[in-house]
């Protein structure tokens, strides 16, 4: 089992070795994290003092940070557009799926390739067309502005489609036979079964649309419709050097996500696994 | 098979759900992603300013002035060396730190764990705590340099550093999904290769050589393609690190995909830009196909 035993060495001196390079790396990882945490609880003359950590800890930039921008409008929004968009996905990308894995009919292959091709062209690209019609069609600081452009993802379709095909074709013709719609059929036999493969599509997706940056930046302007990413950046942008108050605001934007991923990591880290493998 | 009412066969009749079920999706992947790819295309042939009324036809001579704009090759250029810096570090360490995953007795779930959270955080926030860690003066890198009584950097401040300064910062992100991927891969491998291996007297490294490195092959490959391709779209992370998000100093970390959003939402210059995007489309569409001819030709073992 244990590859990394060399002859001669005994076992606990590789494994001492390899725990050793390991807390390092785990050092590594979490150290911007405690001083972004540790500036953000300096008062403002401490920053600029040598200390790692704060010698007069205060949650006072925090509330400098809540009375000088919309954090939590921000979190409300990104929450909306993350959760609505996740959900979006998580219908349409199985229905797709499902269809493309379990029926035969004309064009079934010419739809697949047309999908999978659009995994092709880069968001960037997109863009400027997207702007350009939320921009006639008044969808510049709204909802479905921002989510427009992600409520189906042929990445979705495409790993749905490989869980759909492990469903028993038997099946789904013994319930047609107890008189199932086909809607039916998918909505209460074939989404039960793939419910792992949902569950990672949706967490991988989640995280994306929490995270996204580019497309939110373009399509918000006002300060209430700004997501959290995009809040935090023109916040630090125009925040000057007062680190205190913009690690105050990375700890917001971090540290409640932070908390989730924690309690659900071994889920998220499966799902993520899963995805990965599968595309 | 037995013909139901409407004089549809069963076969048919599920034909026709499966179209009905189809109707939102197709036309949402035509109208968001297959339409707006050409329009993409034409607006590349205009002068297309969205703040004036009249968007006269260019033909290719945006194309002429993207390849006569010095600023527009050192994006490029900038771009290769993000994917060349960043995307072998992250292959080395994430197989690495696999490694030393799959064999630590314990503790595994836990240290996987903390290398995975750097990647489900902010991107956005990342790059402000790391731009504070470079800081110059007060930054925690040059005071702990300092305290080592070595010379102090510049870090995002000095042109030729600024750029693997981010790299850093994009590498230390990512790296949690490389271990993740690895280790997926390295878990597929069947024990019984090692076993008999050891019995024929292999050591660890010939063990790496010849069972671990090419059967995971198809990982390296994957993980690769993935990382070439989240680097040359690199944007996030060069607009807050950078000094006031413009890509430099002097131009020196500046994307490609930066250089298009600011000639698009800076300039308001949506022809030049999306001529800028239609070079990025083929650069990614090449790798692609690259990457289809390497996957197909997979050995087996």
């Amino acid at each position: 089992m244990n590859q990394t035993q060399t002859r001669g060495l005994p076992r606990w001196t590789t494994q001492t070795i390899l725990y050793a390079v390991l807390l390092i790396g785990g050092i590594l990882m979490i150290i911007p994290f405690v001083w972004m945490l540790a500036t953000s609880l300096k008062p403002a003359k401490e920053v600029f003092l040598g200390n790692f950590f704060p010698i007069a800890p205060t949650l006072d930039n925090f509330q400098a940070v809540l009375k000088k921008v919309p954090f939590a409008r921000w979190y409300l929004n990104s929450l909306i557009v993350a959760t609505l968009s996740t959900l979006s996905v998580a219908f349409f990308d199985s229905l797709v799926g499902f269809v493309l894995a379990k029926y035969e009919f004309r064009g079934k292959n010419v739809i697949f390739v047309f999908i999978l091709s659009t995994l092709m062209v880069p968001t960037e690209m997109l863009i400027i067309p997207w702007f350009i019609l939320s921009n006639s069609l008044n969808w510049v600081d709204t909802y479905w502005g921002i989510m427009f452009p992600g409520i189906m993802t042929a990445f979705g379709v495409f790993l749905m489609k490989q869980f759909m095909e492990g469903i028993p074709s038997e099946l789904l013709d013994a319930a047609r036979i107890d008189g199932v719609s086909e809607f039916g059929l998918f909505w209460r036999i074939a989404m039960p079964l793939v419910k792992p493969a949902l569950a990672a599509l949706c967490i991988f997706n989640f995280l994306g649309n929490w995270n996204a940056f580019l497309w939110p930046v373009i399509i918000t302007e006002k300060m209430d419709m700004r997501t959290v990413p995009v809040g935090l950046a023109f916040f630090s942008g125009e925040a000057g050097s007062a680190w205190e108050l913009i690690m105050a605001g990375a700890s917001m934007a971090t540290i409640p996500f932070l908390i989730v991923f924690l309690i659900f990591q071994r889920q998220i880290i499966k799902g993520i696994a899963l995805t990965g493998l599968k595309g | 098979m037995a013909v139901r009412a409407r004089g549809l066969s069963l076969g048919q009749r599920r034909a026709v759900w499966a179209y009905i079920f189809l109707i939102v999706p197709l036309l949402f992947f035509i109208g968001v992603r297959f339409a707006p790819t050409l329009f993409a295309m034409s607006v590349s042939l205009f002068k297309w300013d969205i703040l004036s009324p009249t968007k006269p036809w260019l033909g290719l001579q945006n194309y002429e002035t993207l390849f006569a704009d010095k600023v527009f090759w050192k994006s490029l250029t900038n771009t290769l060396l993000y994917v060349v810096l960043s995307v072998p570090l992250e292959l080395v360490f994430g197989l690495t730190f696999a490694l030393l995953l799959q064999s630590a007795a314990r503790w595994k779930g836990f240290f996987r764990a903390l290398y995975f959270i750097p990647f489900v955080t902010s991107t956005v926030a990342i790059s402000w705590v790391w731009r504070w860690m470079y800081e110059p003066t007060f930054g925690p890198l040059n005071k702990l340099l300092a305290f080592l009584s070595l010379p102090e950097q510049k870090y995002l401040a000095n042109p030729d550093q600024a750029l693997p300064s981010i790299v850093i910062a994009i590498a230390w992100q990512a790296v949690g999904f490389y271990i993740i991927i690895f280790l997926a891969g390295l878990e597929a491998i069947p024990a019984d290769f090692y076993e008999a291996a050891k019995i024929d007297g292999a050591h660890a490294w010939d063990l790496f050589r010849h069972i671990t490195l090419p059967l995971l092959n198809p990982t390296i490959v994957f993980l690769t393609v993935i990382g070439t391709i989240n680097g040359i779209q690199v944007f996030t992370q060069v607009l807050n690190m950078s000094f006031q998000g413009t890509g430099g100093p002097l131009d020196a970390t500046k994307s490609l995909v930066l250089f298009i959003y600011q000639q698009a939402f800076r300039s308001f210059k949506m022809g030049y830009a999306s001529a800028g995007t239609v070079v990025l489309f083929g650069i990614i569409l090449l790798i692609t196909l690259i990457q289809l001819k390497v996957t197909t030709r997979r050995v087996e073992y």
